[in-house]
């Protein structure tokens, strides 16, 4: 199977060993992955700030790059809902507005075969256990887009009870929202950081090592609550603990 | 809206208070918390929830496709069985009805169950300014009343006030509205309830005037129906000569069978409750039996103007049960009062402004006191897309686009303070329509990345007060990617390249 990876602006610009763990764990089960170059920002940002006609050119530039691919897999839960929830909103928005279906017809190919990530990995090559190896006290947090809006459910969890070495305990209020949602958290940074600190100090109570997410966005946040609270905790994403070996162990 | 709120600043100024005051915090923190849980065990318990959301969706979009012709209906209803209708386009219009309503029985006091209506429309103040004292009788509502306070929750008003807090509002304030609280009040629940409970019951066996909300107008009966815990809301309803009901056009329900949905869905999603401890329903009047007089003052305020919004249009499903309030962790941290309105947390933010519009700060701050983390839509018993509401009035913030006020199309500007945003959004579509920029942009970061700081000045500083930055990495993906031919060239699947 070959696949498109769709490694987000972010993540491409500040995360790249998120994106080098993709390659390397879907490789590692038998995917081919391509980074198509021309690829770029799903328009999340832009869309979700009120941008929706700024959105609309970076959401057909990415079905133009993505749409020949069987699939396109993503190591980001906001940004796979953006594609497979927002897209077809704005195609409707557009019809709405008397533009026709030309938008809709556009972003329509590459709704469907958009996944994040651990969707991928269950749903589609139909594996839990990745032969991943982790010798760390991890606790997951459940990002709101992945959440609720992909509805990821218990894969990520049941992927991560599967990496050997790996000890999983649960984050109180793990559905509470971390605080990030992309320009909240610089319009309404107090309120963020509040619920930033929150987050943080439940993590803390586990006792974990690691808080893990499917989404480097959040993690900065949480992340950089963590080094500002002085925590002793460290923020990782599910890929590189799913691409981690005892050979290979994650950086 | 209500006098009081006018003025307001922004939502992030607003909250910041509520965010830097502990007991605020750890009161609204406590109770939201303690609600939320037993909702989610009360839903759980029914076994259809999930089509009763449905259909109580479906019943709302019906009635306000055809709202007109359920409103006449319901009028010739409620005329049949002996009550006025009075329509009122605006809260100035429904405040001079029920004044004039209030003269014509020649009483200056009189007692209210609590109604969102009344106190969106500012009622209380309006009476005032005529010299008529308005008594609220709901629990909650009787004790921000006498902290001469705001409402902070749509079904816990006193919500941010504790025990304590309470014990002092009524030692302090009672006697000078009427029986004061007794010697040594403690704050002890039944203490607080029975000092509460006297005071009220002499206010009830006086009054000749009840002004009343509803949650429910059946059409094809004219009948108005009250849902409540204390039994306040019923002396209200039952005990005075002269009854006015004040509710907002979108409360109607076609069919009395209608409200064998709402009935399940909203006690649940507000109280945890299967069964509310209290249901009325009045219909006109009854020879003697209750009220003599009955007034229904059908309010519209906005309320037409948001149904022309095809986006925004649902948020008048809302049936007030406030369980999006209860899960919002914005609401949490930032409190009601932040919101500027009778109607906080997540439906105030979507409410407020299309009731409104956007033209005044808070209003124009509201759409974005979310971060969309979407926890509202899940547990809003009619599927209100709250999220999807907040970006579409994101983009009349900072694009303005056509709206409908008082009946007209008009097309609003985009508000304030959005250029250096607009310009920045402008510029990354720019980059991000070209890989190349993209790349070369990337790149600088990464050649600088010792510069950086991992604080900001300037609009970065709200970030960076409270969290660091990510260090810049050496290289981006894309260019290990391509140095590396996707990994393959240094005999890896990527594993330890650029580091
Ligand atoms: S928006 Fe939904 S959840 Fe919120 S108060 Fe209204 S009905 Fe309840």
């Amino acid at each position: 199977m070959r696949v498109a990876l769709f490694l987000t602006c972010v993540n491409d610009t500040l995360y790249p060993d998120t994106g080098r763990a993709v390659v390397k764990l879907l490789t590692r089960l038998g995917v081919e992955v391509d980074f198509p170059m021309a690829q770029t920002c799903c328009g999340q940002a832009h869309y979700n700030t009120g941008y929706r006609h700024e959105a609309e050119p970076l959401a057909r530039h990415f079905s133009d790059v993505f749409a020949e691919y069987e699939a396109i897999v993503t190591p980001s839960g906001s940004c796979g809902a953006m594609v497979r929830e927002l897209y077809p909103r704005m195609g409707e928005r557009a019809r709405a507005e008397g533009r026709g279906d030309t938008l809709a017809a556009t972003l329509a190919p590459v709704v469907p075969k958009t996944y994040e990530l651990t969707e991928f990995l269950v749903d589609v090559l139909r594996v839990t256990d990745v032969g991943a190896y982790y010798p760390h006290k991890v606790t997951y947090h459940p990002t709101c887009h992945g959440l609720r809006g992909l509805g990821l459910g218990d894969r990520p969890r049941r992927l991560l009870r599967a990496v050997a070495g790996l000890e999983l305990v649960e984050l109180p209020g793990a559905d509470e929202c971390c605080g990030f949602g992309g320009t909240f958290a610089l319009k309404n940074s107090d309120v963020s950081a509040a619920m930033g600190a929150d987050k943080v100090r439940n993590a803390e109570s586990t006792g974990a090592e690691v808080l893990c997410a499917a989404d480097n966005s959040c993690l900065m946040h949480i992340g950089g609550t963590m080094t500002r609270l002085e925590s002793g905790m460290r923020p990782v994403h599910i890929a590189e603990i799913l691409a981690s070996t005892k050979e290979g162990p994650a950086s | 809206m209500s006098g009081t709120f006018v003025g307001m600043p922004a939502f992030p100024e607003a909250a910041r208070e509520a965010v830097g005051d502990r007991t605020l915090r750890a009161n609204l923190r406590h109770a939201t918390h303690t609600i939320r849980a037993k909702r989610a065990a009360a839903v759980a318990e029914v076994s259809d929830w999930a089509q009763l959301r449905e259909a109580g969706k479906r019943i709302k979009d019906h009635t306000l496709r055809r709202l007109d012709h359920y409103l006449v209906q319901l009028e010739e209803a409620v005329t049949a069985a002996g009550g006025t209708v009075h329509w009122a386009a605006d809260a100035d219009e429904a405040n001079r009805i029920v004044a004039a309503l209030v003269k014509e029985t020649g009483e200056s006091d009189l007692v209210k169950v609590k109604s969102m209506a009344t106190q969106e429309i500012g009622l209380n103040e309006a009476l005032e300014a005529e010299g008529i004292r308005a008594y609220e009788t709901d629990l909650a509502e009787l004790i921000v009343q006498l902290g001469r306070d705001r409402p902070s929750h749509i079904l816990v008003p006193a919500i941010h006030r504790n025990r304590g807090e309470i014990r002092d509002i009524f030692a302090r304030e009672m006697s000078a509205w009427g029986r004061p609280a007794p010697e040594g009040l403690t704050d002890t629940p039944a203490e607080l309830a029975e000092a509460a409970r006297l005071h009220l019951r002499e206010k009830f066996l006086r009054a000749k005037v009840g002004i009343s909300g509803a949650n429910f107008m059946v059409a094809e009966t004219g009948t108005l129906v009250v849902v409540e815990s204390e039994g306040n809301g019923r002396m209200c309803l039952t005990l005075p000569e002269t009854l006015i009901s004040v509710v907002g056009i979108e409360k109607i329900v076609p069919t009395w069978r209608d409200l064998e949905v709402f009935l399940q869905t909203l006690p649940r999603s507000s109280t945890a409750e299967r069964m509310n401890p209290y249901t009325s329903t009045w219909t006109g009047t009854t020879d003697g039996d209750g009220p003599r007089t009955f007034h229904l003052v059908l309010l519209d305020n906005g309320r037409t103007d948001t149904l022309a919004d095809e986006v925004g249009r649902q948020a008048l499903r809302c049936i007030r049960c406030s369980a999006c309030l209860n899960v919002c962790p914005v609401y949490e941290r930032a409190g009601g009062h932040a919101y500027g309105s009778v109607y906080p947390g997540p439906i105030g933010a979507i409410l407020s402004p299309q009731l409104r519009g956007t033209g005044s700060e808070i209003d124009a701050s509201l759409p974005y006191a979310s971060s969309l983390c979407g926890a509202c839509y899940e547990v809003c018993p009619v599927a209100i897309d709250i999220p999807e509401v907040l970006v579409h009035l994101r983009e009349r913030v900072v694009q303005g686009g056509p709206v409908t006020r008082e009946g007209n199309k008009v097309v609003v500007k985009p508000a304030k303070g959005h250029a250096a945003e607009r310009a920045a959004m402008r510029a990354a579509r720019w980059a991000f329509g070209r890989p190349g920029a993209l790349r070369a942009g990337q790149r600088l970061a990464s050649r600088t990345r010792g510069l950086h700081p991992r604080t900001l000045p300037g609009p970065g500083r709200a970030w960076s007060a409270s969290r660091d930055l990510p260090a810049v990495p050496a290289e981006p993906f894309r260019d290990w990617w391509q140095r590396t031919n996707g990994g393959t060239a240094d005999g890896t699947s990527g594993e330890g390249a650029a580091k």
